[in-house]
């Protein structure tokens, strides 16, 4: 067997001349395994990543509309209008396509929703999630199973279970205002049902769930050498200038990989707030999440063309603050000692 | 004596404070979850006057209450379709996952380098870009309504995470043991048959276990996929048994439905923590 094939490669090497076999054919052999176990990869890349979002730039310039498809209709900008045109004072406006179109009222309160809810929930969960991570990275016992307590929020946090906890937590005959109420308040409002508290009952769901970024904290804080808080207090520096010229600096690489996951996650949230509104954005809008008002727009009322278009843009919204992050990294992100 | 023995004792206090400190915080944390547990046992008129944690009286009919579920469908059939889900979903991320990490770890072709950057950029992608398109192409395809929109992406690598992590912890493994392989007449199928996936173990668990919370608490995708109470899994049940208002009369029975559904999530969480503890750490995955 051997000694036909090594016949038969010999006379082809003969044949073709030694360069050409190490081309194209060395090539396709030597490619051809690898990429046999990239294909569902591939396949999964092209087929649920690249052709959807083409497909939904497309769709984001059209007036598609689930249940009558056959009526699409080419509409331009008329979706992107239809999002800002608030901010121009724009009331109404007509698309391209001839239809008088209105420009949505709710967009705007979405969005800022969504940002205070970002830009609140985010800094204090990595905030709340370094104090406790620092206060576990002591030499004490039985830190492994107080990190798992602290990690159970944040393990039990996505589920439906909680947010229908959270719920009857902040109702207005609920647990929270049973336990205000034993301490000698009156008063109380439903947290969930008034528009001004609504929102934050989210934003505290959220920082609740601080596990994951305590975790990684924690790894982080184990990687600084000893030796760097030894120098430190030998120069005479106190715990808080430590930490703030050894923990912070170290840990800088740390912190920006936790703000920005945590940044993308918190911009995509969806099921707290669709479960604690009921399926729509709460009082006065006061919960309407971004991605809440976009299944709305696009499951409720069949706007799909809409509902790409308002993807889009979260996609560009995030995209931008990402960029900005990496971009600040450099004026205090240290790759530096320790490395 | 004197003086080493107080700093002694004056350390003994400091750590016995941060403990109290630790614990009662702790306590805090997980009280609205404990507080779940034990109003699951209360009976229905009681759960909500009473902030308490020792119940006045205990009973269980808000197991039997719930369990019925609704539209004829019991909470068994929830908890088997979940099951099933998550079952089908593990092994569709644990075979492409691990075939696409062990390319991008061990083995060397023209364009590896773009496609692993390309696979770090979809990371970050929101996944609601993609929803509008898919929906509408599983539609044509006559999918919506079964668990195909759901259990398909598994079996093609979607989950970057895993991916990511995956690799990581494949380039860890040493070179040599590889190499030998190779030198006694292994493949590369082999290899990956052989030494990879037995070696890759410990993120390979990881992987099944997020794959499991995930599919577990995955509340959007049944939201929009799944239009039949009898292919229901739990965490869309629960949704649709509190009610859109969540005007329900029978809150006990959610308390103790959604007491059940976290279970899983409990088990497995103090059975395999350091492989939580390992995911989480390498690639910030969210539980």
């Amino acid at each position: 067997m051997t000694t036909l094939e090594g016949l038969q490669n010999d006379t082809k090497k003969r044949f073709l001349g030694k360069k050409q076999q190490s081309g194209f054919v060395h090539a396709l052999r030597r490619n051809a395994v690898p990429y046999l176990f990239l294909l569902p990869w591939l396949i999964g890349f092209f087929g649920l990543t690249v052709y959807p979002m083409a497909y939904s730039l497309g769709l984001s310039f059209t007036d598609y509309d689930f249940t009558s498809p056959n009526t699409t209709q080419w509409i331009g900008l008329a979706n992107y209008q239809k999002m800002f045109g608030s901010l121009f004072g724009i009331t109404e406006f007509t698309a391209p396509s001839g239809e008088i179109m209105r420009v949505d009222p709710y967009y705007m309160k979405s969005l800022s929703v969504t940002f205070t809810y970002v830009f609140v929930s985010v800094p204090l969960k990595l905030i709340f999630a370094l104090a406790i991570a620092l206060l576990l990275n002591q030499k004490l016992r039985g830190v492994p199973f107080y990190r798992a307590v602290y990690y159970i929020p944040t393990l039990l946090g996505g589920s439906i279970a909680i947010a229908v906890l959270w719920r009857k937590l902040f109702e207005r005959d609920g647990l929270i205002n049973g336990v205000l109420s034993a301490l000698g308040f009156t008063d109380l409002p439903g947290w969930i049902t008034h528009p001004d508290y609504a929102l934050w009952t989210l934003i505290l769901l959220s920082v609740w769930q601080f596990g994951s970024s305590m975790i990684i904290f924690l790894a982080g804080l184990k990687q600084i050498p000893q030796e760097y808080y030894d120098a430190a207090s030998v120069d005479g520096a106190n715990k808080v200038q430590q930490f703030f010229a050894v923990t912070i600096p170290l840990l800088s690489p740390v912190i920006m990989f936790n703000l920005i996951i945590q940044l993308i996650g918190a911009f995509q949230a969806f099921t707290q707030a669709y479960i604690i509104g009921g399926g729509r954005g709460g009082v006065l809008n006061s919960t309407l999440f971004y991605t809440l008002h976009m299944y709305i727009q696009g499951w409720a009322y069949h706007e799909m063309g809409y509902a790409s278009a308002m993807a889009w843009v979260l996609l560009l919204i995030i995209g931008v603050i990402t960029a900005l992050i990496f971009r600040s990294s450099k004026l205090w992100v240290s790759y530096g000692a320790g490395e | 004596m004197g003086l080493a023995n107080s700093m002694k004792t004056g350390s003994v206090v400091r750590h016995s404070m941060t403990h109290v400190f630790i614990i009662g915080l702790g306590t805090l944390m997980i009280y609205p979850v404990i507080w779940m547990i034990v109003s699951s046992f209360k009976p229905n008129n009681m759960i909500f006057s009473d902030p308490g944690l020792i119940p006045s009286a205990v009973t269980f009919d808000n197991y039997f209450t719930g369990w019925r579920g609704y539209a004829g469908t019991t909470f068994g059939t929830f908890f088997a379709n979940s099951l099933f889900m998550c079952s089908v979903a593990i092994v569709g991320n644990l075979i492409t996952c691990s075939m696409a990490a062990y390319a991008f770890a061990r083995l060397k072709f023209v364009g590896r380098r773009v496609w692993f950057a390309i696979m770090l950029i979809t990371l970050m992608l929101p996944a609601h870009v993609t929803l509008v398109p898919r929906y509408i192409m599983f539609n044509t395809f006559g999918w919506v309504g079964s668990y195909l929109p759901i259990l398909v992406p598994k079996f093609l690598a979607s989950d970057a995470f895993f991916v990511f992590l995956l690799v990581q912890f494949m380039r860890s493994l040493p070179k040599e043991i590889e190499e030998a392989a190779i030198i006694d007449g292994c493949g590369k199928i082999g290899v990956y048959l052989r030494i990879i996936l037995p070696l890759a173990t410990p993120a390979l668990v990881t992987t099944a276990l997020f794959t499991f919370l995930w599919t577990w608490d995955d509340f959007f995708n049944h939201l929009l996929y799944l239009t039949r109470p009898d292919t229901y899994t739990v965490s869309r049940a629960l949704r649709t048994f509190i009610g859109d208002a969540g005007a329900v009369s029978n809150w006990g029975g959610a308390l103790a439905m959604s007491t059940l559904s976290i279970i899983p999530a409990f088990v497995l969480f103090f059975s395999l923590q350091k492989y939580f503890v390992q995911g989480i750490a390498t690639t910030g995955l969210k539980g």
